[in-house]
């Protein structure tokens, strides 16, 4: 069976993680690609994570370290058989050290078309005092 | 890159890279010895696709996330198939300073020839979750038939 492509975008290799803790089950494990972002006020991550609803996805933030899982449910029914097999459904884990503190109760999460937004307020830094000296 | 010669020699009308490819065959081979686990067929394209089948449709997946349905174009003709559109990445607010820009962005355009005929009249287009699938249901010339034998 033939394929023809012409095409700007790359597909870039999904590299197979092999230090995820507590898998349950066997499958392979993808990175995300991302794109991270920052302004005054907070951090933005974009992660691709095709094929994973709400409810599957898992984000983790502790001791700074931010933690995203996604999970698949494999598509299709056991009567179809494969004719043309170029990506696996897996699950999608990648884990980032954040530099700045955040302030969790302020994250928001969004998961539309396989996209997650994910937007990480800083915390406010405290602001400094004018400080009046009084004439004894 | 110092190079013993270690195969038998050629003759002198290959070029002068043929060493090289050599090299570099040897070198794939032993790494995808070392690969842990079936190493996926890389088509480097994207999308990437799976295409199934059963006795009555093809099912088409590919996975396109963060794409508007208008800004895809689909076709379907006799027993080829053609995804192609444009992902782009909307632009944030300039004083923004990256860390990492790793999602693709461009323009793509894929066609597919299926092993037998599909009814282009009646195929099925859905986009969730950032996969596309489309069903593509066999044209009726092209189901097996059952034949029966007279004894």
């Amino acid at each position: 069976m033939a394929t023809e492509a012409t095409t700007d975008v790359q597909k870039k290799d999904t590299a197979n993680v092999a230090t995820v803790p507590e898998q349950t089950r066997t499958g392979p494990v993808y990175q995300p690609a991302v794109d991270i972002f920052e302004n005054d006020n907070s951090i933005t991550l974009l992660a691709d994570m095709p094929g994973v609803k709400p409810p599957d996805l898992e984000i983790d933030l502790r001791e700074n370290v931010l933690t995203l899982t996604g999970r698949i449910t494999a598509p299709g029914t056991a009567k179809e058989s494969d004719v043309l097999h170029e990506y696996r459904p897996g699950i999608f884990f990648r884990q980032f050290t954040l530099s700045e503190t955040i302030d969790q109760p302020k994250i928001d999460a969004q998961l539309t078309d396989g996209v997650l937004r994910l937007e990480l307020p800083k915390v406010e830094k405290a602001r400094p005092r004018q400080i009046t000296v009084r004439a004894a | 890159m110092l190079v013993r010669r270690v195969w038998p020699s050629r003759p002198t009308f290959e070029t002068p890279f043929s060493d090289f490819d050599q090299i570099r065959r040897e070198m794939l081979r032993l790494l995808d010895a070392a690969a842990d686990g079936a190493p996926e067929p890389a088509a480097g394209v994207f999308p990437p696709i799976n295409i199934t089948q059963d006795d009555e449709n093809f099912y088409l997946r590919a996975e396109i996330p963060g794409i508007k349905p208008s800004e895809l174009s689909l076709s379907a003709l006799r027993n080829r198939v053609s995804i192609s559109g444009k992902r782009e990445i909307p632009r944030e607010h300039e004083r923004v300073s990256y860390h990492r820009k790793e999602r693709p962005e461009g323009v793509f355009n894929r066609a597919v020839t299926l092993p037998t005929e599909v009814d282009a009249d009646r195929v099925d287009a859905r986009y969730t979750d950032g996969i596309l699938t489309l069903t593509l249901p066999k044209a009726e010339q092209a189901k097996p038939r059952q034949i029966s034998v007279r004894s």
